[in-house]
């Protein structure tokens, strides 16, 4: 009998934690809502009319949020991949070295990160001209274009999908490898038909992990965006806070989270769900 | 051995490509945190420190000569401080009954768990804020940023100590009660000890995670000014050097603190794999 009292006396505080400060405001939130009138006389009215109105006035927001979001985490699991894959096979003794290069930005302030890269990107910058020189980047400002809040995104995330990858490719049985290469295979095949799928875990954990803060984000577009790149974070942000209009800010990050939930069943059911359960790493 | 040096060189560069694009990867990830250092030198002409003026050390002689930056460090100090340890003591039971225990509901107990870690920012904090205007809360302040920040530390405590006590040697659980140890000193010098580097991990990215928050800080805190909520204001009159100062001083303590985790773990691993040819005693015995 006290043995079975023991787990629901473990997990009691932090249970009711997690319900009464993030179950419960969010039913407050959809409560919020659905009230009508002015910020001081709001009440409750079953308004839907606030979802309508939000979602046809932010429209174009909510499909940028994911266009850059779906950016920055394909272009991070581009960049991502060499790196974890390097860590976990060609570095040897750099190994912890190249662990600690990839979790040093977690220690600087994510702010201060991101004032940092509009430094890199302003015009006088050494960096912006190289990238103008070599022709990567078409002449003209860097700054306040979409590009330059992808590469933001991309920048502030990229340790949320290096993390999952690494550990993926590291729990790799070599012996599954070199026996690909005993059977013929080439480098490429043994690659594609061997070490990819069996990273696949760490992908999908990672796309996650790097897509859902980034179509929330609001801080990359306040700061390398211009008035044409803000994403829906940064409505629901200034609804809030400086409009004080919390029905249509309630209402957005409702339908926000649930774009994000639906998208995550969705890419979940395509790729295998072993991924999210086993791989928590941060 | 009759390639022309073009195969070579292309031979070369092809068995080294990943370790080519890994180290500019590498440089990459580490520029933003090299720009924060050089600027933290930086002797701007005007309010701005977005351009290279010139080279001083004032900004380091000064760093705490701010009054206001210097608050809202100390806020965010301690309302990291605090977070921490409740975070961690709620998270490190929660992860107990997550891994030793079979109980109804324990599934529910893991999505309650995930999901806020799958829950934008943004929503999570807008969440909290029509919560507290709906109660009416008399004040927003540093205790609903105290409550905020516990709320998305914990679950990221429950993974980091669940994942160390799921690779848990239970034998030296058994050998201590078979030593006579009740379950309560089993747990005290035995458990405890050995998931301690576990605890200090989640420990240590509850404190990273809160001193580093602004989204879900900037919905809850009202007047309250934390470190980022200062840099946030002060972006758009200009931000003092001493930031970059602070941010580098955190970087140091923060890089020192993970080589301690690293080392303890390391010892704490040694400690776990007992083996007969070791020389040290591998577990303190308790003193009778």
């Amino acid at each position: 009998m006290r043995r079975r009292i023991v787990p629901y006396f473990l997990l009691g505080p932090g249970t009711i934690w997690l319900v009464l400060f993030f179950v419960v405001p969010l039913f407050y939130m959809a409560k919020l809502s659905l009230n009508a009138g002015v910020f001081g006389e709001l009440h409750f009215d079953w308004n839907w009319s606030n979802y309508s109105e939000a979602l046809s006035a932010y429209d174009t927001q909510f499909v940028r949020s994911f266009e850059y979001a779906g950016a920055a985490t394909l272009l991070a699991l581009v960049i991502s991949y060499p790196l974890a894959y390097a860590i976990a096979f060609k570095a040897g003794r750099w190994r912890n070295v190249m662990l600690f290069a990839v979790v040093a930005p977690f220690f600087t302030t994510y702010l201060i990160r991101t004032i940092a890269w509009e430094t890199i990107l302003s015009d006088e910058s050494p960096v912006t001209e190289v990238l103008h020189a070599i022709g990567l980047v078409p002449s003209g400002h860097i700054l306040a274009t979409g590009p330059a809040v992808i590469a933001g995104l991309t920048y502030n995330f990229l340790p949320f999908m290096i993390l999952p990858i690494y550990a993926s490719l590291e729990r790799i049985d070599v012996r599954l490898i070199e026996a690909a290469k005993d059977l013929y295979s080439s480098a490429a095949q043994s690659f594609w038909r061997v070490t990819l799928p069996l990273s696949a875990p760490g992908i999908v954990a990672g796309t996650l992990l790097t897509f859902i803060p980034a179509a929330g984000d609001y801080v990359n577009a306040q700061f390398l965006g211009g008035a044409g790149n803000r994403m829906i974070g940064n409505v629901i942000q200034s609804l809030y806070l400086s409009q004080s209009d919390y029905p249509s800010a309630a209402a957005l990050s409702f339908v926000l989270m649930a774009l994000i939930m639906i998208a995550v069943v969705v890419y979940i059911r395509f790729a295998g769900s072993e991924a999210l359960m086993g791989e928590e790493a941060r | 051995m009759n390639e022309s040096r073009g195969t070579r060189a292309w031979r070369w560069l092809r068995e080294h490509a990943v370790n080519i694009v890994a180290a500019l990867v590498v440089v990459y990830l580490l520029l933003p945190i090299a720009v924060i250092l050089l600027f933290s030198f930086n002797n701007p002409a005007g309010r701005y420190n977005y351009t290279w003026v010139g080279f001083t050390l004032d900004h380091w002689a000064h760093a705490f000569s701010r009054p206001e930056l210097n608050e809202a460090l100390v806020t965010s100090l301690k309302l990291a401080l605090l977070a921490t340890v409740i975070s961690t003591i709620v998270g490190t039971m929660m992860a107990l009954a997550l891994v030793r225990h079979q109980f109804f509901g324990r599934r529910l107990a893991n999505f309650l768990i995930v999901i806020p870690m799958a829950t934008p920012e943004v929503v999570m904090g807008a969440a909290l804020l029509s919560f507290f205007l709906i109660l009416g809360t008399p004040s927003l302040g540093f205790e609903t940023l105290l409550i905020a920040h516990v709320m998305f530390c914990i679950s990221f405590v429950v993974v980091v100590v669940r994942s160390r006590l799921i690779g848990f040697d239970r034998s030296l659980e058994e050998a201590a009660r078979d030593l006579g140890a009740n379950p309560f000193e089993t747990f005290r010098l035995v458990t405890l000890p050995l998931i301690m580097p576990g605890i200090f991990g989640g420990a240590m990215l509850a404190f990273a995670l809160s001193i580093d928050d602004f989204v879900i800080s900037n919905f809850n805190s009202g007047t309250t000014v934390t470190f980022p909520l200062y840099i946030f204001g002060a972006a758009q009159r200009g931000i003092p050097v001493e930031v970059n100062v602070i941010a580098m001083i955190l970087f140091s303590v923060t890089v020192a603190a993970m080589g301690f985790t690293t080392w303890q773990q390391r010892r704490a691993e040694k400690m776990a794999s007992v083996r007969p040819e070791q020389e040290e005693a591998p577990i303190p015995l308790p003193a009778t």
